[in-house]
């Protein structure tokens, strides 16, 4: 294996080194069984390096000033903080309980985090390295959006099969929206009208108005030869226009692009075995999709609609985040 | 200790809202809650003894399954006013089973979890009371429930023998071990086991080149002289012609565990024991498993069983009908549950639904070795019309349940 890519390095070498860099980017992305952050750069999509984390590193993103990661390491009970820099653990925050999930308030002050064992999503204050607030959610806790003015937070729970919906400033719940089997991921459109939440076992994507707090499109998917129980939805992504989203179809081994104005599938692009969540380049001109099973990266090109290759990565790619 | 008590707390904090008992198992509060009961109706029993003294001498089997799901209702019902409050009618072992149902019936309850042998469940879903109550089956795997002997007050949340029988064989077949020889405990039960892995062999391409009956006394598991005849005794047991896998139907575990690495030929034991076919096993971590294992351990300080599982099942059921229709009325809540739209996620990567024409639950089954799990039935390859799930067990055509007919 190792002689493989060795050899796939010399060939690529060359030409990569001739061409206009194109794509600045650094690909960072959880592997979940080999509990390090593999660093892909975006140039020439060869691994530049790999930074030790806890224990079963899954969800994952960028500090406001995007010098660095922060990381949930699960099977650890906590968050590493990776110094993009050095590539090296600098100190870690306090998450409670298996932190699978979290994001980042828009002012990049308060990290809101999931905690799977336990009902609940911990607030840490990023600065003080301090837990500040728990709120009482469903039966495990996954999900986790926050509207852009970072005033509503939401959090799916995978076995009450909500979408809990937090004001952020009192911490308390305003509302539950019910939605299909085992929510996974909630995303807010950038212009804050709608949520999108993607249900595993339910294999949908419910569209809420979070004004409403009511589901106001519930998206379908089916994809020929791949029977219903394999299409389970996982990450969401939507271009900054609005007007391209893409959701992870986990075992289906799709990804699925929709109209946003007619909540229409527009196509499926075979990527690799088992995908759970996936990242735009900065320019959008590429998504890249991890794929937990074929241990794998695949990049789709988006201006051709074309998978163009896929990067083996390491053990369980889980989480990805793109830094430009 | 301090993590029990914080899952135990918030449940005991809402049960303290409920009032005592309800007309009609469904209610309102003051605050706007509607309570729901659910009773969970079983017999004392003798504490199942295994074999291995790696597991635990287990007194609450299915009961922990119970109270962690009404647990987990309990935390989705705070965001729909709903609560949800176990009735445990425990009997005596010789209890009567119509004095359980009765004092169920009326305490109101409507919904009952019934941890019970397949005679005491039929003694329970027939009595005059039974008739308005709808009884989940967590435990009864005998394959007469799904058929003959069907109910039209009863779902069920166990899988059959058959299902069981299936799972294997479908593995079996992928791994293209096909010659089968079969080895059968005393208990009617085992059987009965057998005789759905016979119906199996057919079905998937398995040859049972022999069966043979347990007949050795084993004696006491710390007895020395019990492993010396042991390892002389199974020899004899298993000799016979040549087969690729033995199967063991043992289904109190009385002998089974001491099979593996003590047979004539040097082949793996698959069935009851060694390589089983299960509802759940403390060995899957896939699909969130990881969550119920922990949470069922915080509570009930050891692993989950397939009985605590069914039971969970059972009550999940109930708690996830009344969230989808925001009801809580008893016909509502059984329309629903007997409905195409009702859809469990139970940690086996796919949705568990209720069959229409025996009220089975169908449902994936594990495929497990004693510390991995190997592998998840169906199998690719088995091919279904409606759902793969339907291959295991009594699809619609074969059963002879003519409830909905």
């Amino acid at each position: 294996m190792r002689f493989l890519l060795s050899c796939t390095l010399l060939l690529l070498a060359g030409p990569v080194m001739l061409a206009e860099p194109v794509f600045a980017e650094t690909i960072f992305v959880s592997n979940e069984k080999d509990n390090q952050i593999a660093v892909v750069d975006g140039d020439s999509l060869q691994i530049k390096n790999k930074i030790k984390v806890g224990r079963r590193p899954r969800g994952i993103t960028l500090s406001a000033d995007g010098t660095q990661l922060f990381v949930c390491v699960g099977d650890d009970n906590r968050i590493d903080v990776v110094d993009i820099a050095s590539g090296k653990v600098v100190h870690t925050l306090p998450s409670g309980p298996d932190p699978e999930l979290f994001v980042l308030s828009p002012d990049g002050k308060k990290l809101y985090v999931a905690n799977e064992n336990d009902n609940m999503v911990t607030v840490i204050d990023v600065a003080d390295r301090k837990a500040i607030g728990n709120i009482q959610v469903g039966v495990e806790p996954e999900g986790m959006g926050i509207s852009p003015d970072g005033k509503i937070l939401v959090n799916t729970s995978e076995t009450t099969n909500m979408a809990h919906f937090i004001y952020t400033e009192k911490h308390n719940v305003i509302g539950n929206v019910l939605v299909d089997s085992r929510p996974r991921v909630a995303r807010f459109t950038d212009d804050g009208k709608q949520v999108w939440v993607s249900s595993e076992i339910g294999g949908t994507v419910s569209v809420i108005d979070p004004a409403a707090l009511k589901v106001i499109k519930k998206i379908k998917f089916e994809v020929t030869g791949v029977r219903r129980e394999a299409i389970q939805a996982v990450g969401i992504q939507m271009t900054k226009d609005g007007k391209r989203a893409f959701v992870a179809l986990g075992p289906a081994n799709r990804i699925a692009e929709i109209d946003t104005g007619s909540f229409e599938v527009k196509r499926y692009f075979l990527v690799g075995q088992r995908v759970w969540n996936l990242a735009f380049s900065p320019d959008e001109k590429r998504l890249y999709t991890t794929n937990g099973i074929s241990n794998d990266l695949s990049v789709i090109d988006l201006e051709r609609n074309k998978v163009i290759k896929s990067i083996p990565v390491g053990g369980a790619p889980w989480g990805i985040v793109v830094k430009p | 200790m301090r993590r029990l008590a914080a899952v135990v707390l918030p449940v005991i904090g809402l049960l303290a809202l409920a009032p005592p008992a309800m007309a009609q198992g469904t209610g309102r509060q003051d605050a706007g809650t509607k309570v729901m009961l659910i009773g969970y109706l079983a017999r004392q029993e003798d504490p199942r003894t295994p074999l291995s003294f790696l597991e635990p001498v287990a007194t609450d089997e299915g009961l922990q399954g119970a109270r962690l799901a009404l647990a987990d209702n309990n935390t989705t019902g705070q965001f729909l006013n709903q609560s949800y409050r176990l009735v445990e009618q425990v009997l005596p072992q010789d209890g009567d089973i119509s004095a359980g149902v009765k004092a169920l019936a009326d305490e109101g309850v409507r919904f009952v979890v019934a941890d019970l042998p397949a005679d005491a469940l039929l003694a329970a879903a027939d009595r005059p009371e039974a008739k308005s109550m709808l009884l989940f089956n967590a435990r009864a795997t005998d394959d007469v429930l799904r058929n003959d002997q069907c109910r039209a007050n009863i779902l069920h949340t166990a899988p059959s023998r058959r299902m069981l029988a299936d799972a294997l064989a479908q593995y079996l077949a992928w791994k293209k071990w096909t010659r089968w020889s079969l080895l059968t405990g005393r208990d009617p039960g085992d059987a009965l086991y057998a005789e759905a892995v016979r119906r199996a062999a057919k079905r998937f391409g398995g040859r049972i080149t022999d069966e043979k009956s347990w007949t050795f006394d084993t004696g006491n598991r710390r007895t020395d002289t019990g492993v010396t005849t042991i390892q002389s005794d199974i020899p004899l047991a298993t000799q016979g012609p040549d087969y690729d896998v033995l199967i063991v139907a043992d289904e109190a575990g009385d002998f089974g565990d001491y099979l593996d690495g003590r047979t004539w030929y040097p082949r793996p034991v698959a069935g009851t024991q060694g390589l089983t076919a299960t509802a759940w096993s403390r060995v899957n971590e896939q699909w969130g498993a990881t969550q119920l294992q922990n949470r069922f351990e915080k509570l009930a300080g050891r692993w989950m069983t397939p009985r605590d599982y069914a039971a969970w099942l059972a009550v999940r059921s109930i708690g996830e009908a009344a969230a989808r229709t925001n009801a809580t009325s008893f016909d509502d809540l059984t329309a629903y549950l007997h409905s195409p739209d009702f859809e469990l996620a139970g940690f086996k990567g796919e949705a568990l639904s209720f069959r229409a024409w025996n009220g089975q639950m169908r449902q994936p089954i594990l495929i497990a070795g004693p510390r991995m799990l190997v592998s998840v039935s169906p199998q690719e390859g088995f091919l279904h019309p409606v759902t793969p799930l339907d291959t295991l067990g009594d699809d619609a055509p074969e059963s002879k349940c003519r409830l909905n007919r």
